[in-house]
């Protein structure tokens, strides 16, 4: 559904990326690897529309995401940025109703379907009890679950989400996992960047790393996600134990004395 | 949050408070605006009123309580008109700034109309030539800005915010409150009080005029077809083109629409002060942020607070009058420090 074609990124003179190539299909899950200010966030921006690319194409069914009108293309792909700063104090709902924005640009009020489809939403990512709260009283980890929800309510066929996992409590973590794994079960289409590796690796049925000097490596979770590659992307030695079905990655730590 | 007690279902959706709130405070606009025009240095008596009122609308405008009723409806409208333009640019600058204490002077745009009024004052003394310099003044400063800031106005694909529009106008601003002082030092005893009225903002010299009605009516035409909009805006800021929001184009349609605004209101009853910011802020306070309810309630509620305080300050020394930028100050400022101290306790 969506087709990278030799894209470049860059920020002032440093790349970040050159030449990436990828093509995401319905149904798959999609983590995005790399150091801090490898470029990740960027190349989700870039994937979103909201960022244009120093080189190449980002294409949604054959269109170049820069071509499509912007009520259909908020219709076919939703985008969860990393931080948020609310200056009002919208309530909850409120908040995740606007994400029903792309649907109805023709009427004044939403519709009981809207409402329907916010409160769905709600339900999933467990603060339909916060529904009535103002956003500003929320603490991290409840504004990002209702930042979650709103991305829900958009109802798009590809969902580009910041580290959705962050500020989450582990049973939270765990929730947005098998939530993630259920939406590509539904044939939508989720790239994710996250540090969490083992989370990630449960969820993800492709990675993309980002190396250095715009070199990356991208694939399917068993070919890429291995230590050495994963070590040489962090900057950091990596290990990979298996754990009966499951493979956790750990840094190697030195001894300190 | 106090929940006051409503325990069952969901609470009502901005829909039907909007259903509500609005005709109450259609009702209060046109009851404070007949009460302006019963009270005066002349008390008129319901049945004077209403008689008044029938005369007037028969065209027939010799009897007294006719004459008096005229001159104070164009004065009480001429205030509803002011009022609600400085509250609706001011609830468009606190959206656009995504600063719930923004106010439509804060970017100098007042400054501006202040600069181009002093200058006519002093140099030529045509009522309506003071208007257009003030006019002329505050788009000038718009343009300006508009220019310097264009970075955070274009918005889109670029990461950014806000924040170089609102330096630049503080700055400008500032700028303009240097050149003020500098009319008023070397500006003859004569012209002395003129000026400072028109700084403080007064009605007095009211007249009849359509111009700022027009303009309102198509601010809160441009309001209801962006208000949702306006809301994804002041959730998501840069990102709110992720759902489909033209940032850039709707950025630059709040700063010009609220310039306009404020152009408009200044050029006509000089630099009120405090509307703009306090009367979008109680609406907010009170019927929450969702701009499809704030841009109509803040219009309603500014254009009655206005006529009442207008009405309050050719009453309280009567027969002196005092200019109405003292009176919603010395309202404006308690008020408002009450509601911050209400939003701290919460």
């Amino acid at each position: 559904m969506m087709k990278i074609d030799k894209l470049d990124l860059q920020i002032g003179r440093r790349k970040l990326l050159d030449g990436l190539n990828l093509a995401l299909e319905p149904g798959q899950c999609w983590l995005v690897v790399g150091r801090n200010g490898a470029g990740k966030s960027t190349l989700l921006r870039a994937m979103a529309g909201l960022r244009r690319p120093d080189g190449g194409s980002v294409a949604i069914d054959g269109r170049a995401v820069g071509d499509w009108p912007l009520a259909e293309l908020a219709r076919a792909r939703a985008y969860l940025p990393q931080g948020r700063s609310d200056a009002f104090s919208y309530t909850v709902r409120e908040a995740v109703l606007t994400a029903r924005h792309p649907y109805h640009e023709s009427s004044y009020w939403e519709s009981d379907a809207d409402q329907a489809a916010a409160q769905d939403a709600m339900d999933r990512l467990d603060v339909a009890h916060l529904a009535e709260r103002d956003l500003r009283s929320l603490s991290g980890g409840e504004r990002q679950r209702v930042a979650i929800a709103a991305v829900l309510a958009q109802d798009t066929r590809l969902l580009l989400l910041d580290e959705p996992a962050n500020a989450l409590d582990l049973a939270h973590q765990v929730a947005i996992g098998t939530l993630m794994r259920r939406l590509c079960g539904m044939g939508k289409t989720v790239v994710l960047v996250s540090h969490d590796l083992n989370l990630a690796h449960d969820v993800a049925s492709h990675a993309l790393l980002l190396l250095d000097d715009g070199q990356w490596q991208a694939g399917p979770v068993a070919d890429v996600m291995q230590a050495p590659l994963l070590s040489r992307c962090l900057g950091h030695a990596v290990e990979a134990i298996r754990h009966g079905t499951r493979t956790i990655f750990l840094p190697i730590t030195s001894e300190v004395a | 949050m106090p929940e006051l007690g409503i325990a069952t279902g969901s609470r009502p959706g901005v829909r039907q408070k909007a259903g509500l709130t609005l005709p109450l405070l259609l009702a209060l606009a046109l009851t404070a605006v007949l009460l302006s025009g019963a009270v005066g240095s002349v008390a008129l008596a319901p049945a004077e009123l209403f008689g008044g009122l029938r005369a007037l609308l028969h065209g027939d405008s010799g009897s007294l309580a006719a004459t008096l009723l005229q001159l104070r409806l164009v004065r009480a409208a001429t205030a509803f008109a002011v009022g609600a333009t400085l509250s609706l640019a001011g609830a468009m600058m606190q959206a656009l700034l995504r600063n719930p204490l923004a106010e439509p002077y804060v970017l100098g745009i007042s400054g501006g109309a202040s600069v181009g009024a002093l200058l006519a004052i002093l140099l030529v003394s045509a009522a309506w030539m003071v208007d257009a310099a003030a006019f002329a003044g505050a788009l000038a400063v718009a343009l300006l800005l508009f220019v310097l800031a264009y970075r955070d106005l274009r918005g889109g694909m670029v990461e950014g915010n806000t924040s170089l529009l609102l330096l630049t106008g503080v700055i400008v601003a500032a700028g303009c409150g240097a050149l003020i002082t500098l009319m008023l030092s070397v500006a003859p005893e004569g012209r002395l009080r003129g000026m400072v009225f028109w700084l403080i903002g007064d009605l007095s010299t009211a007249q009849w005029r359509a111009l700022p009605f027009v303009i309102l009516a198509l601010a809160l035409a441009f309001a209801w077809r962006a208000a949702r909009a306006v809301n994804v805006l002041a959730l998501h800021g840069d990102h709110a083109g992720a759902l489909g929001v033209p940032v850039a184009r709707l950025r630059q349609a709040l700063f010009f629409c609220a310039a306009l605004l404020t152009a408009s209101a200044v050029s006509t009853a000089g630099s009120i002060g405090f509307v703009g910011l306090i009367v979008p802020h109680a609406c907010r306070f009170a019927f929450g942020p969702d701009h499809r309810l704030l841009f109509p309630s803040s219009a309603l509620a500014g254009g009655s607070f206005l006529v009442l305080a207008d009405t309050l300050a050719r009453c309280v020394l009567a027969p002196q009058q005092l200019p109405v930028g003292v009176i919603t100050a010395l309202i404006g400022v308690p008020i408002f420090l009450l509601q911050l101290h209400h939003i701290h306790r919460r």
